[in-house]
């Protein structure tokens, strides 16, 4: 696996900073007037360097597709600071946006609806070429062709129409056109949670082929964590509208210090029934708050297990314990940071100590499912967390 | 033929021929497989062809709409001698009622005028429709809102009166901006007055295409490479629309050659010697019980036309639409 890139080195393809995205509630009526906000995306930084992948998780509802979308400026933020490949984007008019949305490109959930049905595929991949001017050596059609066969899809069905094809083929299509001018980042808004188990896999390999060859930073938005971890360096969990913990994949999976982050790993199906049985889930109490009218203090403090006054009051800051290993957390989980041996190639979650998780995972060690290698294409197990979790 | 890194598809069927053919081949294979829609097209064309060329036509059968022939008539009340308003060698399909002037060639120059004013009233109709529609659609807030109420406006008008009120004014005003007058500015005040009132229901239905459509995710892909607005509007949004859009225009252009019919019967429609369909039409009623192939011919015609574009709208829409069958 090429995912040790190390990041640090170099202009970041894409920095954030700060940005804030809110949504105006307005009351009905002959004259709406705004009532409020929705705090769909509040305060939240990160970069993500050349090459490298950074996961962006968290449950429905907490922002991260919106992230996505603000950051390529498809949603207008309300305010931060939003950087490609050194360029600030921020302050640019739509017009000004066309020659800088060449660095950038969006990979979409859901392949039937990104791609316009009344166009061929040829239309599609090439419209990159046409909208930006670029005129490839060798003709459109040429380079068109080239990255069909790359990205697995026969050059000959260039004049075919997406209802042709099926969903997997379609997101290949998606990923063909979004790579067709090399950007330097592309935003990826759950780009397999659409596709069957088997097919997941085939797209996450061909993105990390594509990263590989051409330097491409993916801002990987999911809500799978077994996918998440499958393709990113780094993970970033959000939660109501920002970042509770953000650290290289090793870390968050291994070394979890957000009580956020402990609740999602332990919602993630065990493949073998008894240790699913034996292990424990963190039950998370209470339903998610309004974004509209977010919790003072740590916005996660109603729900949190660890929860003490502080949180009520004080948000906490983004913090980093230990190198690279940012959380915002009065109380994290620090316990066994760096004292547990880590287990096998693949090694999951770690057994925690620690009060509120005592006797956690007696079971197994292989919480964390690896899709399409081991499990992938058996059964058609449930992905998602499920919803019983949140209750 | 399917190659390694294919997954699965029903694509994996087709020859290299197919994958080789333009949009336009595409749609005109599928067109021609469908062979009532081949034949409506054809008789379509025929229709269009009979109308621009009247006038050839008319000198080699040795017809013409304007000249009388009182032999063709009786001196008694001036009906038609002969069977079925008089059908004869001479005139093929009759004469008319009081004159004897040849109803083919009446026909062939009604023909002429009705499509003139139906279809130029229709393109106008679609342009203006589609335009403002999409417009309104994408753009939403203050432009919606403007556009819109523009519409409600034209709906709420009560449009037979304003027609009646305003011809004589506009026929008017349009003779003094150097539009011949007589029949040729009575055509134009049809032709614009029809496209005027025609275009908000078809904006309508745009318009609601358009909040479905500019929600998919295509549309933000497009944003996301940086297309210009009318590259979204036009190549993105557009080509979704072409089936509401094409089954109004083939349901308009029946209507209008009728309402130009129902203006006609009331007045300010072309004025004799000249006459279209509704003129014909109109002049029908008096003689029904005497002579009823006056209605029917021009009758027959009318739906002909109609059903022959209703058809050929319809299988045009169905060859555009990329799911369904293949060729």
């Amino acid at each position: 696996m090429s995912q040790s890139v190390e990041p640090a080195a170099g202009v970041p393809a894409l920095r954030v900073s700060d940005l804030r995205t809110y949504f105006p509630v307005r009351s009905k009526g002959l004259f709406p007037k705004t009532i409020g906000q929705v705090k769909a995306v509040d305060g939240v930084s990160f970069e993500v360097y050349p090459g490298e992948t950074l996961g962006l998780v968290g449950e429905s509802g907490c922002g991260k597709s919106t992230t996505g979308r603000s950051v390529l400026r498809l949603i207008e933020p309300t305010s931060g600071r939003i950087e490609f490949d050194g360029v600030d984007v921020t302050g640019l008019s739509s017009k000004e946006m066309v020659p800088v949305r060449r660095k950038a490109a969006m990979i979409f959930q859901d392949p039937y609806n990104a791609l316009n049905p009344r166009h061929t595929v040829g239309a599609i991949i090439s419209a990159p070429f046409a909208v930006q001017g670029v005129k490839p050596p060798g003709g459109v059609k040429a380079a068109v062709q080239e990255l069909m066969e790359r990205v697995g899809l026969n050059p000959e069905h260039y004049n075919r129409y997406p209802a042709e094809f099926s969903g997997g083929q379609r997101q290949r299509i998606g990923i063909a056109r979004a790579v067709a001018l090399r950007p330097k980042f592309i935003v990826c808004d759950e780009p397999v949670s659409a596709l069957d188990v088997s097919i997941q896999a085939q797209v996450i390999n061909l993105l990390r082929d594509l990263q590989d060859e051409f330097g491409i930073a993916y801002l990987f938005v999911a809500h799978d964590l077994a996918v998440v971890r499958q393709i990113s360096n780094r993970v970033a969990v959000m939660y109501l509208g920002q970042v509770m913990e953000l650290a290289t994949r090793e870390d968050l999976y291994a070394r979890p210090l957000h009580p956020y982050t402990h609740a999602l790993l332990s919602a993630i199906p065990v493949p073998d029934p008894r240790a699913q049985k034996q292990r424990e889930h963190i039950m998370l109490s209470g339903d998610l708050p309004s974004p509209a009218a977010p919790p003072t203090g740590c916005v996660f403090h109603t729900r949190c297990f660890q929860a003490q006054e502080i949180c009520a009051s004080e948000k906490p800051a983004l913090v980093e314990p230990t190198t690279g290993h940012h959380v915002a957390c009065h109380f994290p989980i620090l316990e066994f940071l760096g004292t547990k041996e880590i287990l096998g190639p693949d090694p999951g979650l770690t057994p925690r100590a620690g009060g509120s998780l005592a006797g956690a995972a007696a079971g197994s060690n292989d919480l964390i499912r690896e899709i399409g290698t081991d499990y992938g294409v058996g059964p058609d197990t449930p992905i998602d967390p499920g919803p019983s979790i949140w209750r | 033929m399917s190659k390694t890194g294919v997954i699965d598809g029903p694509a994996a069927l087709a020859s290299d021929e197919v994958a080789s053919r333009s949009l336009r081949q595409i749609v005109w294979a599928r067109l021609r497989r469908d062979r009532l829609a081949m034949v409506c097209l054809i008789i379509l064309i025929f229709l269009y062809l009979i109308a621009i060329f009247a006038p050839l036509i008319c000198d080699l059968l040795g017809v013409d709409p304007y000249s009388f022939d009182k032999e063709s008539i009786s001196d008694s009340g001036g009906g038609p001698v002969g069977a079925w308003g008089g059908i004869s060698t001479e005139h093929p399909l009759g004469v008319e009622w009081g004159t004897g002037r040849d109803i083919f060639a009446q026909l062939l120059y009604g023909l002429r005028i009705s499509l003139l004013i139906a279809t130029t009233a229709t393109i106008l109709t679609v342009f203006f429709g589609t335009v403002l529609g999409i417009v309104s659609g994408y753009a939403r807030g203050k432009t919606d809102a403007v556009i819109g109420r523009i519409m409600d406006l034209i709906l709420a008008f009560p449009f037979l009166l304003i027609i009646l009120a305003l011809s004589g004014v506009l026929t008017q005003r349009l003779t003094d901006l150097g539009v011949p007058d007589g029949n040729p500015s009575r055509i134009m005040y049809l032709i614009i007055v029809l496209s005027i009132f025609g275009w908000p229901y078809l904006a309508r239905i745009v318009r609601g295409q358009v909040l479905s459509v500019r929600e998919r995710e295509f549309v933000e892909a497009s944003i996301a490479m940086g297309a210009s607005r009318y590259r979204i509007l036009f190549k993105e949004i557009l080509p979704n629309l072409w089936a509401p859009i094409l089954v109004y225009a083939t349901l308009t252009l029946p209507t209008y050659i009728g309402t130009e019919a129902a203006l006609s019967f009331l007045g300010i429609g072309v004025l004799p010697p000249d006459t279209s369909f509704g003129g014909m039409l109109g002049n029908s009623v008096s003689y029904f019980s005497v002579v009823p192939s006056y209605l029917f011919i021009p009758g027959t015609v009318l739906v002909v036309l109609v059903v022959t574009f209703n058809l050929v709208g319809d299988a045009v829409r169905d060859a555009l639409d990329p799911r369904a069958g293949r060729v």
